[in-house]
């Protein structure tokens, strides 16, 4: 074991740093700029039964200290992601990926989640239930506790891989969901994803978002995620996977201090295309300075 | 695509609100035309795309608007300041298209992209017209280095106060090969109707990353989708699905 070295769910990380779904593509993209073996591992661009166009644009606004973004899934369904983005990734990439699923019914989860489960690439099913549930009024499934177990469920029913399920942030008490997920058999959970927001274009006086709302994220929400997984970790037995504005490698300890078992990092990728490999290779000497000798002591007993 | 620390080596008006800036690095990258960078400033999450106005080796110049805060930032940069820039972004226009009498058609900050091309353009030796386009004289720029690269240049102002009365499509030569366009969208459109031949256009998006990570910029296109920062910001004029 390695100085920064730990687990998620049994499987093993050599680090605990994740790029997070949506900011990372399938990973071949970021090839181009540094060797992405010096990632724990990585969470790929989230993947439904269908291709997916996604909302139109424009789907990006700016706001201090973050970005929102209405990218609306885009992705090219779950059989070219198997036949054509893990061929591309199996090359530049040798460990085992997250593979990031979403889903509008529980069917949906369930059949996209049996596909990759087949794939022996894939190391963990992260299930983004923050999209809306069409059979269920279009209330997104990450806002109920009964829909979340539900979609948990279904997934655990067609894998054997672990089921980490990725917990909206938009609800009132984001522990009883992440409760509701660990009573219905996920592996573990990670959070946050994206705070609903807007901004309006005073020239136009127009939403900029095209879709109006979209999903903030970057520095802005770190203190706001850092409290969900603080409460997260303290309801549940299960690991939690923190994120939310992570951009440095004190912000990695911050998180595991709060509770996680691993850290996955977003908006930063977008700003700075090295942002993950310079938190790994930044982690040591931020350890060095509060004396923690190894990230497998902050993870506690998880 | 590269990350590179520039330094300012001049940052000056050309109109009211329209600035050059020249930008110098030991290990920068080649620049293609049509292609762009993306610049991070000071306390701004997101980085700023940019055009490519010229590039030599170790000098990029880009000509941009002060139009937002992050633009207005830029303005106030002095000389000898640096700037965290990734390069080499987009897939820049397609000069083996060109033909032997191109048509190059800028309206506004759609103008600089077009500069590079048309320097490369003439050096193959191309007879090169071009067509500037901006709503009045006071906003005019470029017009004297077209010239000097041996274009046929004409400007056209949309008050008729300098050169040409009208828009580019206005002031169309007949005679051309091929045609390559920047400016704004429905300048862009305008272009679209107006042309019979083939040709390329330059498209503009809210980026997130602007390298092709976050598909914040996707559109659709015949050929399929296309993320303007990464197969783009260049289509060529078959593909293009106008999105309204």
């Amino acid at each position: 074991m390695g100085r920064l070295s730990t687990v998620l769910c049994g499987v093993g990380l050599d680090n605990p740093v994740i790029p997070a779904s949506g900011t990372f593509g399938f990973g071949w993209e970021f090839a181009e700029w540094y060797d992405i073996n010096c990632l724990g591992t990585f969470s790929f661009k989230g993947t439904t039964k269908e291709p997916r166009f996604g909302n139109p644009t424009p789907r990006i606004a700016e706001c201090p200290a973050g970005m929102i973004n209405a990218v609306g899934l885009q992705n090219p369904g779950v059989d070219r992601v198997i036949a054509e983005e893990l061929p591309k990734l199996r090359k530049v990439f040798h460990k085992p990926v997250m593979a990031n699923v979403s889903g509008f019914s529980v069917d949906d989860y369930a059949y996209t989640c049996e596909k990759l489960d087949r794939e022996d690439q894939v190391g963990w099913l992260e299930v983004n239930i923050s999209c809306p549930n069409v059979h269920g009024g279009g209330m997104s499934f990450g806002t109920d506790p009964r829909a979340a177990a539900e979609v948990t469920r279904a997934v655990k029913a067609v894998t054997k891989k672990p089921v980490i399920m990725k917990l909206s942030p938009n609800v009132t008490d984001i522990a009883a969901i992440a409760k509701a997920c660990e009573d219905a058999g996920a592996d573990g959970v990670s959070l946050i994803n994206t705070l609903q927001g807007m901004r309006i274009d005073l020239r136009t006086r127009r939403p900029v978002i095209k879709n109006v709302m979209g999903g903030v994220s970057g520095p802005a929400v770190f203190p706001v995620a850092l409290r969900m997984v603080w409460q997260v970790s303290r309801a549940v037995g299960i690991p939690v996977v923190g994120m939310g504005g992570v951009t440095t490698a004190e912000d990695v300890l911050e998180m595991m201090m709060a509770g996680a078992s691993a850290v996955e990092v977003g908006a930063a990728n977008l700003t700075d295309p090295y942002a993950c490999r310079r938190i790994i290779d930044d982690l040591p000497a931020a350890m060095d300075r509060y004396g923690i000798a190894s990230i497998e002591e902050l993870r506690g007993g998880r | 695509m590269k990350q590179t620390i520039l330094t300012i080596a001049e940052n000056r008006p050309l109109t009211a609100n329209v600035y050059r800036m020249a930008l110098a690095a030991a290990d920068l990258e080649e620049q293609r035309p049509g292609q762009f960078i993306n610049l991070r400033l000071a306390g701004r999450f997101l980085r700023r795309p940019i055009s490519v106005y010229d590039w030599e080796p170790g000098k990029v110049t880009i000509i941009y608007k002060a139009v937002g805060h992050g633009t207005e930032q830029l303005s106030r940069m002095k000389a000898g300041e640096t700037l965290d820039a990734l390069t080499g972004l987009g897939n820049g226009y397609d000069l083996s298209k060109a033909g032997e009498r191109p048509l190059l058609l800028g309206g506004g900050v759609g103008v600089p992209p077009l500069y590079l091309l048309a320097k490369r353009l003439r050096a193959e030796g191309k007879a090169v017209t071009a067509v500037l386009g901006f709503n009045t004289k006071e906003e005019v720029f470029a017009e004297e280095e077209f010239t000097a690269l041996g274009c046929e240049v004409t400007v056209t102002t949309a008050d008729g106060s300098y050169g040409v009365k009208g828009f580019v499509t206005d002031a169309l030569s007949e005679e051309y090969s091929f045609f390559y366009t920047c400016g704004p969208e429905p300048m862009l459109k305008a272009v679209y109707k107006a042309t019979k031949t083939p040709g390329q256009f330059s498209f503009e998006e809210r980026m997130g990353c602007g390298f092709g990570a976050c598909m914040g910029c996707t559109c659709r296109t015949i050929t399929g989708w296309k993320r303007i920062c990464r197969e783009g910001p260049v289509l060529d004029k078959e593909e293009i699905l106008w999105a309204d």
